[in-house]
């Protein structure tokens, strides 16, 4: 499995290809607390780089979704409807949040593992 | 950990959820230490507080307690508190984090010779354990609680430490508000979770603690009221005796009554996933009629439910207006406060207010 990548803004993606699955990050849904509900893209909708898409509600603030990558969304996890503290069980798991099909490169700033780690570490502080 | 009140509190332990059922279920136990705890007392420390606060402690026995608002001369809440008749000349009162020091302030100001008052939120702790089967998971070393009524106290012990027992709360469930020195009351904590850990008692956070008292109705003063709020509007006009001779407030209060509140506090519900916050604006037939004063998504109920402060005659039960959620207008329905009952039997909240 391709290795997982990250942005600044707590979101992670998995490559494959073309596909790129979406997430938040386990920093992020502890942050939020518990995930009560999830508005989510329509399949075939088009996404920019860092466009808001979607909305989660934790018991504590709605917060904005955004874009890691550019693309089209290709599937979205249905499986949040019905239980979405998949969130905050398994984050990078169950707790997927969409699929898209890239339609240019993929941002130069994405981070790796390390880098996010820092990013999250200082954030926590 | 959040800030509230100039404290630091965890918002949660584990899972706001989780803890939040317990407390349905079982039983929680929260940390409530930032509530403000003053000691009144002296030859007339009854007179002094039936001057200051608007329910009636004339007839309040040694050993009860009893919820009040305490308003300015126009009738706006400065707080809302419990007040404790520890002895005839004597009173525990606790007050709100956050407006500690607005009303000692404000109390000292009134307070006449032979009056005295003492602050012991720092050597006395509080904590609050809540939930059907509160009364069956004390530990061993406690005193015996089967008659203590509702909104009752007395001195006793759990898990061998003096505690001040009382059969209060804020969730709207059975349970028990604890009242502890300060070095004694890690010992105390400790042992009612380590014995009711095996029956689904957990530590509750801020978050569980916002969500029962919600679903319970019971306000938040700095949410569902404030200084420009009276306790007409804010639904709490069962507190407020105004035959009981003259307080601060009544003259203004009597006329609220006489001409009907301004405004009213309601229950509203929404759908799955439209929660509701502090300050979304509330519409009825396409105006602003009003504006949500707290929110939350309801774990125990399944859906979203909040108190919104509105303008004009109370709505019907059943009723639909729309709520501003994330920048759109949600349906929302009117619906019948507390959202739920649980298994305090309430000497606190009569069903007419």
């Amino acid at each position: 499995m391709a290795e997982r990548r990250y942005t600044k803004t707590y979101e992670w993606v998995i490559v494959d290809g073309k596909t790129v699955t979406v997430g938040i990050t386990d920093f992020a849904q502890s942050q939020l607390g518990d995930v009560v509900f999830l508005e989510l893209p329509s399949p075939g909708r088009k996404l920019a780089v860092r466009e808001s898409f979607g909305v989660v509600e934790s018991v504590k603030a709605a917060s904005d979704l955004y874009s890691p990558v550019a693309g089209r969304v290709t599937a979205v996890n249905e499986k949040l409807t019905a239980k979405p503290e998949l969130i905050n069980s398994d984050p990078y798991g169950d707790g997927w949040i969409m699929k898209v099909e890239l339609t240019g490169d993929l941002p130069a700033d994405l981070l790796d593992e390390a880098e996010y780690k820092k990013v999250a570490e200082a954030g926590a502080s | 950990m959040v800030g509230f009140g100039g404290w630091e509190l965890p918002q949660q332990y584990t899972s706001i959820r989780d803890e939040h059922l317990a407390v349905r279920k079982a039983a929680g136990l929260f940390d409530i230490s930032h509530m403000g705890r003053l000691v009144v007392e002296g030859a007339g420390a009854e007179s002094y507080l039936q001057g200051l606060l608007t329910n009636d402690l004339a007839s309040l026995a040694p050993g009860h307690a009893i919820y009040t608002l305490m308003c300015k001369e126009d009738g706006g809440a400065i707080d809302d508190l419990v007040v404790y008749r520890e002895a005839a000349d004597r009173f525990l009162v606790v007050v709100n984090a956050a407006n500690r020091e607005k009303d000692t302030a404000w109390m000292r100001r009134h307070m006449p010779a032979g009056v005295s008052m003492n602050d012991h939120t720092e050597d006395m702790s509080l904590i609050a354990f809540q939930g059907p089967r509160a009364h069956a998971l004390l530990p061993r070393g406690s005193s015996t609680t089967d008659d203590i009524a509702y909104f009752a106290f007395r001195p006793g012990k759990i898990a061998g430490v003096a505690a001040l027992i009382s059969r209060t709360g804020y969730t709207g469930e059975d349970g028990f508000e604890l009242f502890i020195e300060s070095g004694r009351v890690g010992d105390v904590w400790d042992a009612i979770l380590s014995h009711g850990k095996a029956e689904g008692v957990l530590p509750a956070g801020l978050g569980a603690r916002d969500a029962t008292r919600l679903e319970a109705a019971l306000r938040l003063y700095g949410n569902d009221m404030d200084e420009t709020v009276n306790p007409y509007e804010a639904g709490l006009g069962w507190t407020v005796k105004l035959g009981k001779g003259d307080f601060i407030g009544r003259d203004a209060l009597a006329k609220v009554k006489e001409s009907g509140p301004r405004r009213n506090l309601i229950g509203l519900q929404t759908a799955p996933g439209d929660i509701p916050r502090h300050g979304a604006a509330v519409s009825n037939a396409g105006r602003r009629a009003g504006v949500v004063t707290s929110g939350t998504h309801s774990f125990f109920l399944g859906h979203p439910i909040a108190l919104a402060l509105m303008e004009g005659p109370s709505l019907r039960v059943g009723e639909k207006v729309t709520v501003e959620v994330r920048g759109r207008e949600a349906q929302a329905e009117v619906v019948k406060l507390p959202f739920y009952r649980g298994s305090a039997r309430s000497a606190v909240a009569p069903a007419k207010s």
